[in-house]
């Protein structure tokens, strides 16, 4: 790999977990749901507006959890412990 | 008395479970595959095992309790926060504890800070606390078992009677399926109680003639404040957030995440983890909301009587009245009560049972004490060695006894609230310890001298906020009792709800003191040798 290829590999890489560090960082702001703190507004007539925007929180909870489970997986723990399995397999 | 028998074929069902899971692994008697399964669980029993484990009682009768009391503020406080830290905890340190695990065959956290810390007597300590902590919430499941019973067969099944079938029918199936048998059952018990809420809200919603009217009534009514957060301090609600830390803190949590069979298997649990809380809570959450509008059940009304009466005459009245008036007004029966009115007799029963599968969830906090005992204690002490794997495991299996036996003559003794506490006092215990696993896993710096500054904070805290809810009474609904206010600055006070450092809970300095004298002793002490570190973060040995 080149010098240039390795440092655009590191760089999209870093950036890459910069931006779900700031996904999970806005996702914990937008739990203090202020905005809705005094309104009784009814959604869909029955559901209030409170609880109809923490379910939707739930579902976006989800969604991040896709993210990094797809873009941030520390397969290296996985590879480690293959690793180690050799290994322990060659002591005994 | 159908319910009743839907629920005790219910019991039976998940005796039998336990009992095949014996069979399979009989002539196995080997620690790691009573205590973890043989580290071979596959991704659908691992991630509804998991989940299961970590919902109790309080996912059903307290969630619709709460609600039925607090209004929505329910779900985002208890629910939706723990959506999102929990299942990031689990993907950041869980799955790291299963690496480590397979790599040096770690069973317990304990076994994990002492090679990573070099410490031995350190690490008893944590065990202890750890324990303390837990203890509780095995009472409190019995408790829920008993109290569950007696409702569900309308009186016919006393508490004696129902919590000892409980605790039996949780000692049996851990007894004897250990690990595999515990996360099957939590795996048939999640899916059951998955669909409670659905059919729940189904079945009452029909029964109630549609949820429009009954929200329209309340956004007209007094109540109004239910379906907002107006009487809730945003500081509060920011407190709750730090609650979920105890997920991945609990031993029994941890334990299980030894349990998957391969790392992906993490990966389904990661992701649904959210939206299994959402299909369990959100229903329970509405329906306990929507029970302040069902005006024919006697014993609704009572409740909503001495809420009133609270509200109103509170502040005038003795601590004592208070406190009666306040167990009057709990609404952990409402969801049952409005199964009752609602549903008919068979489907009321298999929804009981949905309920009596939250409420055992104590079986993988029995099964992880006993793990804890016979490797932290019994097997770092020599008894593994002297007496061999085959005693190790039949020691265990003793313990599980003797835990069950001891939470069972408590249950029947002390009064609920006493636990209830404990409860609350332990999530904090809990979440404070996170910083241990953190710095233990992510922190090349940080020594058993700094492990052991987090354990004496945390069980000093713990005590301190016990002590003094014991000691001041809690004051009526309204303006909390200020305690300590150094130059008008208000920094201790007592709650209706507990106590408040600063208008936060008490979890919030918690968890900060302890993240703090981690890092400050950690760098003012001596650090593990340069061979302990290395086999956690890579490195010359």
């Amino acid at each position: 790999m080149t010098l240039a290829k390795s440092t655009c590999y590191f760089l999209r890489s870093t950036m890459k977990k910069l931006l779900l560090v700031v996904a999970v960082a806005v996702l914990y702001i937008l739990h203090q749901d202020i905005w809705f703190w005094r309104s009784s507004y009814l959604v869909f007539s029955f559901i209030p507006i409170g609880l109809f925007y923490q379910g939707c929180f739930s579902v976006a909870a989800s969604l991040l959890m896709w993210l990094l489970v797809t873009f941030a997986w520390p397969s290296h723990l996985e590879q480690e412990v293959e690793q180690a399995k050799p290994r322990e397999d060659a002591a005994l | 008395m159908i319910p009743a028998i839907v629920v005790f074929l219910y019991l039976a069902t998940v005796l039998y479970i336990g009992i095949f899971a014996f069979r399979r692994s009989a002539g196995r008697e080997r620690a790691e595959d009573y205590f973890l399964a043989s580290r071979s669980l596959g991704p659908f029993v691992f991630l509804f095992s998991l989940f299961g484990t970590n919902m109790t009682a309080f996912a059903i009768l307290g969630s619709s309790g709460h609600a039925f009391n607090n209004g929505i503020v329910t779900f985002g406080l208890m629910a939706s926060s723990s959506g999102l830290v929990i299942p990031l905890t689990i993907f950041l340190i869980g799955t790291r504890m299963w690496a480590l695990g397979k790599k040096y065959g770690f069973m317990t956290p304990v076994q994990m800070f002492r090679d990573r810390w070099e410490c031995s007597h350190i690490g008893t300590l944590i065990f202890a606390v750890q324990a303390v902590l837990l203890i509780p919430y095995i009472i409190i499941g019995i408790m829920g078992g008993g109290t569950t019973l007696y409702a569900i067969s309308g009186g016919l099944v006393p508490f004696w009677f129902g919590g000892a079938i409980v605790a039996m029918v949780v000692m049996s199936y851990v007894f004897f399926g250990g690990m595999r048998g515990t996360s099957w059952v939590n795996t048939f018990q999640t899916v059951l109680f998955l669909c409670f809420g659905a059919i729940a809200l189904i079945v009452i919603g029909a029964g109630m003639g549609g949820f429009g009217s009954a929200a329209e009534a309340l956004k007209a009514s007094p109540l109004a404040f239910l379906l907002t957060r107006e009487r809730i301090s945003p500081y509060y609600f920011f407190s709750y957030t730090f609650i979920p830390l105890s997920a991945i803190a609990f031993p029994h949590i941890l334990i299980f995440c030894l349990t998957a069979e391969k790392m992906k298997h993490f990966k389904k649990t990661v992701i649904f983890y959210p939206v299994c809380i959402l299909a369990i809570w959100l229903p329970c959450v509405f329906l306990g909301l929507m029970a302040n509008r069902v005006t024919d059940v006697p014993q609704i009304r009572a409740k909503q009587e001495a809420r009133r009466v609270l509200a109103t005459q509170g502040r005038t009245m003795e601590p004592e009245a208070r406190d009666q008036l306040r167990e009057q007004s709990a609404g952990d029966d409402v969801i049952m009560l409005l199964l009752q009115r609602f549903a008919p007799l068979w489907l009321a029963g298999l929804l009981g049972a949905g309920i009596m599968a939250a409420v055992m969830a104590s079986d993988s906090q029995i099964l992880a004490l006993s793990t804890m005992f016979t490797e932290d204690v019994f097997a770092f002490y020599g008894g593994k060695a002297r007496f061999g794997e085959t005693v190790q495991v039949m020691t265990g299996r003793i313990f599980i006894v003797l835990i069950t036996l001891f939470a069972y003559a408590v249950a029947l003794r002390a009064p609920e609230t006493i636990f209830e506490l404990a409860i609350q006092y332990g999530f904090s215990g809990f979440a404070a310890l996170s910083p241990l696993l953190i710095a233990a896993l992510f922190w090349r710096g940080s020594t058993k001298w700094g492990a052991l500054a987090v354990t004496v904070w945390v069980a000093s805290a713990v005590a301190f906020v016990a002590v003094l809810q014991e000691v001041v009474p809690a004051p009526a609904p309204g303006p909390a009792t200020v305690l300590w206010a150094p130059g008008g600055v208000e920094v201790l006070s007592r709650t209706p709800g507990g106590t408040a450092v600063f208008g936060f809970m008490p979890v919030v300095p918690m968890v900060l003191i302890s993240a703090l004298l981690m890092f400050v002793v950690s760098l003012i002490t001596r650090k593990p040798s340069a061979g302990a570190v290395a086999r956690y973060f890579g490195g010359r040995e």
